[in-house]
């Protein structure tokens, strides 16, 4: 085990009380609470994390926040997780990873952990908790508003964090604590905002309970999404530093300067012994001012620009530091890792370290997502804001504010503006630090150093160097978006944040164009990249997709059922007795249907109480037969066409009064066919009287089927005459069942004589207990919707949506006596003058019974004419819609759409299966009781 | 009609244990339990017109005409839309009710619908009230803008429920009986988040 021989003897925001136990490539190391795994990384000595995806060369931690474009690692415990960078992995006692050439591995094992989602509202959004973000906060927070304050790092404080500022961290310390003691605040530090969309929605996702590793609370989800609406949004997400190309300038050692700053200070973390820093600005002087407190050596620094900064020139010398003026790096010595620099004009400094700055890019990325501008400015060489149609405002260094000074006051105004937009007065802040700031010496604009292309880097994750960007431009690329598709700069997990500018600036060096005429690619969500876990959140399992249930499931249940999804409802399937199989069951409820007594839970059926002076004229104009003639007391079958005049829905209508209808749909389709009616009423019909309400859970429904249905209902229902005459078929009843109010509704789906029990919710299992108790010495049986489909597949009754597809006309399934002839208009009706609902080749409905009588064809199997099939492509008459055994039958049926299938009755057709054709000959669609003798028991 | 109440079954009679459940395990952070069989009307009428003058003085109160409800003794009248609203009473009451809202309409166009069995309520307090519907309710729940006597149509999770503003920091969820089931189980899974005090601020 290593010593930690890179960490400093004291200083930096860690826990040297609270060592870590860690292991990465297999080896074991420790580091402190509050490292990250980067940072006790390089506190070891380790700078090699990674060998590049397409080049293997060796590659080293370059940043120490999200924009790190080399360090990615897999997590490998306490649980696997992929293409982390190690600049953002909080270290935790434990720890197993290993660095990643690109891409890692997904756990094969589900993962424990609880992923979850959130909804808040706020009247300011704060995004970054440096600087300029606290000081928005502080004002905002100050003035009763709600704020919420997001910030991806594990404390606020921003880039305060890595100096040694230390009023500066007072001051962080003291707004931190004001808003963590205000009720209206929420301040969600590992929290990164990484989509902004319309009307300022911001998507942003916590780390909750990652850093805590194994020792994690089960109860707490680990990670979080928030999704936040904000009235107004401060947008203050700083800047990362770019980098340079030069020759070799991946090679592990290499460092930003500010990040090597911030190992230094916040980490204690020595980033090597002896640097030469190389830059383009001043920044990189106040970095090499820390590391050499710390114990660093400065070989030299090599600064791009002619003429350079006096003061800081001055402060460097003081401490014996040659500063060279208008020198670039010629070459990098060491490949695993740097030993030593070379500067334009031969000169050799011996080195571990190479810092770099090529100045700072403000992040714009969530800004420019929320549909804002941004603008070159040629003065600070970098991309800022330029106006957005978001209530939005951006400071600090994500407006191109570099000093704190400026921040602080940005900041400050930016929280003022902001929660007086939405109606308080802004309060008083805490104070802010004074802050002293040096004069600042113009950057220079340098992208590109004098060299070889094929090995200066551009993008270090997908290995993309000048020489490549070339072969974009050279093939005639010259807009930024096509560079990077071309060479996929840009596109890695870091998504460009060091290198995005500089490709474009690469690009603008090529081409010999002005940067800013060329712009940056297109930001998109997400900002960083979010686990697919967390997204999901509680979504999964049994709480994908709720599962609707009627009154009667837990009895279900209990009685062996099987389940089927219907839209969202779950329904019984069959209730295997004793080992049977779905085929043995099925003909059992079948046969207990057609020559006995049956019942099945029916409460699943869409159900619309229609009320009003006009709600016969509403019925007239949805259904495609005449309703305004139904009598009360009676019912009617229906069928909803769209104005394509293709079938919609279909179900029953009861006439409850003069004024009062009662209509069911289908299943799956009961919301829909509610949506379809207030469409019209509000849109198209506005001056009918009528209001619809949907009743579908007011109402149980048991379906009473059988030749002796009448028996167990007459045994039930004392009060009700349930002989033929006196309660004749598509009537209903109101009456007394089992001592509960019920409707009792003469309809059948099977062809067999059968009622429909209607009782409330509440009543639903009293009464289904009843009918079995009642139906008991007849044997009574509980069928499913498999049986329910076969009974009805034997009478040709089409199911909506299976034997139907929305290219079915009524007339195509054979119900032209349902398409009134009289009534003035319907939806539907003038599309049943086009001539393509007229053509004879149109698919009907029909039905097919296989020649051999014993194969069951596969719903969905076409049918073609030929007995062996001819070279491709094949005509094809149509395909099964619906195939089952029969039990009254003896064999298999199924029906069809087949072309023109009325004038086929009586001809073969071929199913092809596999390598065989199955004769099979059509019929008419009703192979069962075609005289309808059974109805009336 | 006495028997007949003793056998009604309300939709999460069964649930009723692991609503209870809630409670403790929480330390009364957030409780639940289920108000079965109130009385439950859809009323949808033009509320400009007569009939909504005459369901005013017979119910004793306005019609909300926007989001909100209104209260007069035992009823409660829930806004759901521009001319529909839930009037809410006590268990037992829907056919007392029905015919007073019908005869107070009298030839009016106006529909009364008896949707009592349609949904059933659940009660939810407790401190951490709020927190727990955040989790899966997209409205501004902060009470500067959800108060008592609020009212919405929304979804919770991925069920529609009614959501009521009542006393004490507690709330109504009306929920159709065939999702109950799953409301249920989303919100005894959600509250897993309240059973320790522990990292759970904020």
């Amino acid at each position: 085990m290593t010593q930690q021989e890179f960490r400093t003897v004291q200083g930096g925001r860690i826990d040297r009380d609270r060592p870590l136990r860690f292991r990465f490539d297999g080896r074991d190391y420790t580091g402190y609470a509050g490292d990250t795994l980067a940072s006790a990384l390089l506190a070891n000595g380790v700078h090699r994390t990674s060998t590049s995806i397409k080049l293997g060369r060796p590659r080293g931690i370059f940043a120490a926040g999200a924009e790190e474009p080399n360090a990615l690692v897999q997590v490998e415990a306490p649980f696997p997780e992929p293409m982390l960078t190690a600049t953002t992995v909080e270290l935790y006692d434990g720890l197993v990873a290993r660095g990643l050439g690109g891409q890692g591995r997904l756990a094969t094992d589900p993962d424990p952990a609880r992923y979850d989602a959130v909804h808040t509202h706020c009247d300011v959004l704060v995004v970054g908790a440096g600087p300029a973000g606290l000081a928005a906060a502080s004002v905002a927070a100050a003035s009763g508003a709600r704020v919420v304050v997001v910030d991806d790092r594990s404390e606020p404080g921003g880039s305060l964090l890595g100096t040694r500022e230390a009023k500066a961290l007072d001051w962080v310390a003291s707004v931190a604590a004001d808003l963590h003691a205000n009720p209206e605040v929420r301040l969600l530090t590992r929290t990164s905002a990484f989509g902004y969309y319309d009307d300022n929605y911001v998507v942003a996702v916590e780390r909750r309970t990652n850093h805590l590793g194994a020792s994690a609370p089960a109860h707490l989800s680990r990670e979080r999404i928030w999704r936040i609406r904000a009235r107004r949004v401060v947008l203050a997400t700083g800047a990362h530093e770019r980098s340079l190309a030069f020759d070799d300038n991946d090679r592990p050692g290499i460092m930003l300067a500010g990040a090597a700053r911030t190992y230094v200070n916040r980490y204690g973390v020595l980033p090597g012994r002896r640097a030469v820093v190389l830059t383009t600005n001043d920044s990189a002087y106040a970095a090499a001012l820390d590391l050499l407190d710390a114990g660093v050596a400065i070989a030299v620094i090599a600064d791009l620009r002619p003429s350079v900064s006096p003061l800081w020139t001055e402060r460097l010398a003081d401490r014996g530091v040659e500063v060279l003026a208008g020198y670039g790096v010629e070459r990098v010595v060491g490949e695993e890792r740097v030993s030593s620099v070379v500067l334009a004009g031969g000169r050799e400094f011996e080195a571990d370290l190479l810092l770099v700055s090529g100045g700072w890019n403000p992040v714009g990325a969530l800004y420019s997502q929320a549909g804002g501008k941004l603008r070159y400015d040629a003065d600070l060489g970098s991309f800022v804001p330029d106006g957005c149609r978001e209530a939005v405002a951006v400071a600090g260094s994500a407006n191109g504010t570099y000093g704190l000074a400026g921040c602080l006051a940005e900041g400050t105004g930016a929280g003022r503006a902001a929660v007086e937009a939405t109606g308080f007065a802004a309060g008083t802040g805490r104070e802010l630090p004074a802050a002293d700031e040096s004069p600042v010496t113009p950057p220079a604009h340098t992208w590109v150093l004098p060299g070889d292309e094929t090995v200066q880097f551009v993008d270090l994750q997908r290995d993309v160097t000048v020489a490549e960007i070339r072969r974009a431009t050279g093939t005639g690329m010259r807009s930024v978006e096509h560079v990077k598709r071309y060479t996929t700069a840009g596109t890695a997990h870091d998504q460009g944040k060091t290198s995005g500018v500089l490709t474009s600036g690469v690009v603008a060096h090529l081409l010999g164009v002005d940067v800013g005429d060329l712009g940056t690619t297109t930001f998109r969500p997400p900002y960083a990249p979010v686990s697919f876990a967390a997204l999901a959140g509680r979504d999964r399992g049994a709480l994908h997709d709720p599962i609707r249930v009627t009154a009667l499931h837990a009895w279900h249940q209990a009685n062996g059922a099987l389940f089927e999804n219907v839209g969202q409802w779950q329904r019984p399937w069959y209730y295997p007795r004793d080992g049977e199989d779905l085929h043995a069951a099925v003909l059992r409820e079948c046969r207990a249907a057609r020559e006995g007594v049956a019942t099945m839970d029916a409460s699943t059926l869409g159900k619309i109480d229609v009320q009003g002076p006009d709600a016969a004229v509403l019925l007239d104009r949805l259904y495609t037969n005449l309703m305004s003639s139904l009598k009360v007391g009676s019912i009617r079958y229906g069928v909803m066409c769209r104005p394509d005049g293709m079938i919609f829905d279909d179900g029953t209508v009861i006439r409850l009064a003069e004024d009062r209808f009662l209509v069911t749909t289908t299943t799956g389709n009961a919301a829909g066919v509610l949506d379809w009616m207030e469409d019209f009423l509000q849109t198209e019909w506005p001056d009918l009287r009528v209001h619809c309400t949907s009743v579908t859970e007011q109402w149980a429904t048991i379906a009473l089927v059988g030749p002796r249905s009448r028996e167990v209902l007459g045994t039930l229902a004392p009060d009700l005459a349930v002989d033929n005459d006196s309660f004749p078929f598509m009537t209903w009843r109101d009456t007394t069942v089992a001592g509960l109010a019920a409707r009792v509704c003469r309809i059948s789906f099977s062809g067999e004589l059968a009622y429909e029990l209607n009782v409330n919710w509440w009543d639903a299992l009293a009464l289904w207990e009843a009918v079995l108790a009642a139906g008991a010495p007849l044997g009574i049986t509980t069928y499913g919707t498999e049986t329910m489909h076969v009974l009805r597949a034997e009478k040709g009754y089409p199911i909506i949506g299976q034997d139907t597809d929305g290219t079915v006309t009524p007339q195509d399934l054979g119900m032209d006596w349902i398409v009134s002839k009289k009534k003035p208009d319907f939806i539907g009706k003038r599309s049943f003058a086009r001539a393509d609902t007229g053509r004879p080749d149109r698919k009907h409905l029909v039905g097919l019974l296989p020649d051999d009588g014993e194969t069951l064809l596969p719903e969905g199997a076409h049918l073609v004419e030929m007995e062996s099939l001819p070279e491709p492509p094949v005509p094809m008459l149509g395909h099964v819609t619906s195939s089952y055994h029969s039990a009254a039958l003896g064999r298999p049926f199924a029906l069809a759409l087949i072309k023109g299938g009325r004038d086929r009755i009586g001809q073969r057709v071929y199913a092809p299966l596999g390598d065989v054709l199955v004769p099979v000959t059509i019929t008419g669609p009703v192979l069962y009781d075609p005289e309808g003798k059974r109805r009336d028991g | 009609m006495a028997e007949q109440t003793m056998i009604r079954r309300s939709p999460l009679a069964p649930a009723a244990d692991r609503l209870a459940g809630v409670g403790s395990a929480t330390g009364g952070a957030v409780t639940l339990a289920e108000v079965p069989f109130l009385t439950q009307l859809n009323l949808r009428l033009d509320p400009t017109g007569p009939a909504a003058e005459a369901v005013a003085a017979e119910l004793g109160v306005a019609l909300p005409t926007g989001p909100g409800s209104a209260s007069a003794g035992e009823v409660t009248v829930l806004w759901l839309g521009p001319d529909e609203w839930l009037v809410v009473g006590a268990p037992g009451t829907e056919g007392e009710l029905e015919a007073r809202l019908r005869s107070a309409v009298g030839d009016a166009h106006a529909s009364v619908v008896d949707v009592s069995a349609q949904r059933t309520t659940l009660l939810l307090g407790g401190a951490r009230a709020r927190d727990l519907l955040a989790l899966g309710c997209a409205l501004d729940l902060h009470p500067r803008s959800f108060g008592t006597g609020d009212c919405a149509q929304t979804l919770l999770a991925r069920a529609q429920v009614v959501l009521v503003g009542r006393e004490a920091g507690e709330f109504w969820l009306l929920v159709r009986a065939s999702f109950a089931a799953y409301l249920v189980d989303w919100l005894v899974d959600a509250s897993t988040e309240f059973t320790s005090t522990e990292l759970t601020a904020g």
